[in-house]
């Protein structure tokens, strides 16, 4: 649906976006992580024809970004766009706001209200802009990406200034998208939001792709640690560290009331079966694996 | 292009004019003045009361040539950087609109803004003066609003190309009211200069057509020359060569200020596309 190649960004001698390839499949919601000056926005707003390329090229939907031909419009159409901390016209309603982008894409404008009612805004729909929250302004410029049901949604930051709670509404809309088969492109700070809700992810540095992978897969290609957190009585601790033994175990130290153990992932089935054998010694077992947090890391550093 | 599009942004822009009242105060500050000039313009002399269509007219030529360039300058020198420095323009290039029509559309809205409030404003004080005028008078009274909307949609063209060129909103203003400066006090000032620097050697027979170089210029001459009376007064009728002296031509002038600008302004929009 999103294919990417060989793209550059250059501004003077500075290399905002480095020689990326992305492929987003049709119907995935995919994850586009890193820090500020990762190249993240910059990748987006090419990928959207904001700004051209300096290299490399560009297809959404078969057709190349950037070209004014006859496709230009269609492909548009197409496109909801949600800009990092969207800004929209204080002066207008929420409902005023939606007409004007509507027109704007050649949608009518007789589902506006529903989609207000769709992100939570139908009661503030006659109000102006002015007067709405960060959170409000944000769940506008959402209903704003969804007009004319876009096939293919870029959402930049897009949970910024939501409260958990209206997170959480977000992400559900997310999958009823998704389940209408609705190719999403997102980009986040927030990486333990996002890990567990997109399919496949790539993770940029200094303009560069580092990775790119399911959560689960990049965790397995990095090969971090995974933690063991072993509950057992105090004068036990021995005995999990006899147990484990022999295994290759990066670590094995006592806290408080438990035992943490660190082991690679293809050693953890083998500490699960060793620490079995204790029986009722095991109060309590926990398996912290990486975040992709430790995975994001791994890769930016 | 697409009508659809463009409608779409220059009614947003007309809209967004009359609610913030723009258009009712600019059209109050015309009628205002052009009341006070038709009705006490001849105060100094010893008499109120309105006296000529020609000599309101020529009076309101004067006022008109310095707030309209102003007031046009101030409405347009925003309309792109503005929205780029708001943080709402990328989200506008992205809907399925070209820079030609997003830069059109916000031309035309706020020129049917200065348009509208230009003819209210000056029409009403028509209407108030119309039992005063025969039809040639009105013709002419018609002939300088139309002028001044001219004149408006002028110097809105140069704001809307500043606009596209100013890398912030700051430098915008002041490129705008350097070009205020430039084409009404400094211009004609400037041809003064070379006329007495060269003693009337250089520049003398060019001097007319310099003047088109001047929109607000244009504008004086657009309306001077349209009246008998008033020609005489000033007695331009011994420099300026009749082959220009002609209304449709000093039109087609103008329309030209309109549209070159704004092509310019479309270039250059369109080549940040591609090389940004």
């Amino acid at each position: 649906m999103i294919v990417a190649r060989g793209v550059h960004k250059h501004y003077g001698s500075i290399h905002a976006v480095d020689g990326v390839d992305l492929d987003v499949q049709e119907g995935e919601l995919f994850g586009l992580i890193g820090h500020n000056g990762a190249g993240k926005s910059t990748m987006f707003k090419m990928m959207l024809g904001l700004i051209p390329v300096t290299a490399g090229d560009i297809h959404i939907d078969g057709a190349p970004v950037g070209s004014a031909g006859g496709d230009f419009r269609a492909v548009r159409r197409k496109i909801g766009y949600l800009p990092e901390s969207v800004v929209l016209y204080d002066n207008l309603t929420g409902l005023e706001t939606l007409h004007f982008f509507s027109k704007l894409k050649g949608v009518s404008p007789k589902d506006n209200a529903t989609l207000l009612e769709r992100v939570g805004l139908a009661h503030a729909a006659k109000r102006r802009v002015r007067e709405y929250s960060k959170g409000m302004r944000q769940r506008l410029g959402f209903a704003q990406a969804l007009l004319g049901t876009p096939r293919i949604l870029f959402l930049d930051e897009p949970t910024s200034g939501l409260d958990p709670e209206a997170i959480r509404g977000f992400y559900a809309i997310l999958r009823q998208l998704k389940s209408e088969g609705v190719t999403m492109i997102i980009t986040s700070h927030i990486l333990a939001e996002i890990q567990e809700r997109v399919d496949r992810l790539t993770i940029m540095a200094a303009g560069k792709v580092q990775a790119t992978g399911t959560v689960q897969g990049l965790r397995e290609q990095m090969d971090l640690p995974l933690w063991f957190s072993v509950r057992v009585a105090a004068e036990d601790f021995e005995a999990v560290r006899a147990a484990l033994g022999h295994l290759p175990v990066a670590a094995i130290e006592a806290r408080d009331d438990h035992v943490a153990v660190q082991c690679k992932r293809d050693t953890k089935m083998a500490v699960i079966a060793a620490l079995a054998t204790l029986g009722d010694k095991v109060r309590d077992l926990n398996v912290r694996e990486p975040s992709l947090e430790d995975v994001f890391f791994g890769f930016s550093d | 292009m697409e009508f659809s599009q463009i409608a779409a942004i220059a009614s947003k822009e007309f809209w967004d004019r009359i609610r913030n009242r723009w258009v009712l105060a600019v059209a109050l500050v015309f009628t205002a003045f052009a009341l006070s000039i038709a009705y006490f313009g001849a105060a100094q002399q010893g008499t109120v009361g309105f006296r000529s269509i020609e000599v309101t007219i020529a009076s309101l030529v004067s006022l008109v040539i310095y707030l309209i360039p102003l007031i046009a300058l101030m409405l347009g020198f925003d309309a792109i950087v503005g929205e780029r420095e708001h943080g709402s323009l990328d989200l506008l290039l992205s809907m399925p609109i070209t820079r030609g029509e997003l830069l059109l559309g916000k031309y035309l809205g706020l020129a049917g803004a200065l348009a509208f409030s230009t003819v209210a404003g000056f029409g009403l004080v028509g209407l108030v003066l119309s039992a005063q005028l025969d039809l040639n008078a009105l013709f002419h009274y018609f002939g300088f609003m139309l002028s001044s909307v001219l004149l408006g949609c002028a110097f809105l063209s140069l704001a809307v190309m500043l606009s596209v060129f100013a890398s912030d909103r700051t430098r915008a203003s002041g490129l705008a009211i350097a070009m205020w400066f430039f084409f009404v006090l400094i211009f004609d000032l400037l041809l003064l200069a070379v006329l007495v620097v060269t003693a009337g050697q250089w520049g003398g027979e060019a001097l007319p057509y310099l003047l088109l170089l001047n929109p607000a210029d244009v504008f004086r001459i657009l309306n001077i020359f349209s009246l008998e009376d008033v020609r005489t007064l000033y007695g331009l009728s011994t420099v300026f060569p009749p082959a220009l002296a002609k209304p449709w031509l000093l039109g087609l002038v103008m329309l030209g200020w309109i549209i070159a600008p704004l092509a310019i302004a479309g270039w250059r929009f369109r080549l940040s596309a591609s090389r940004a």
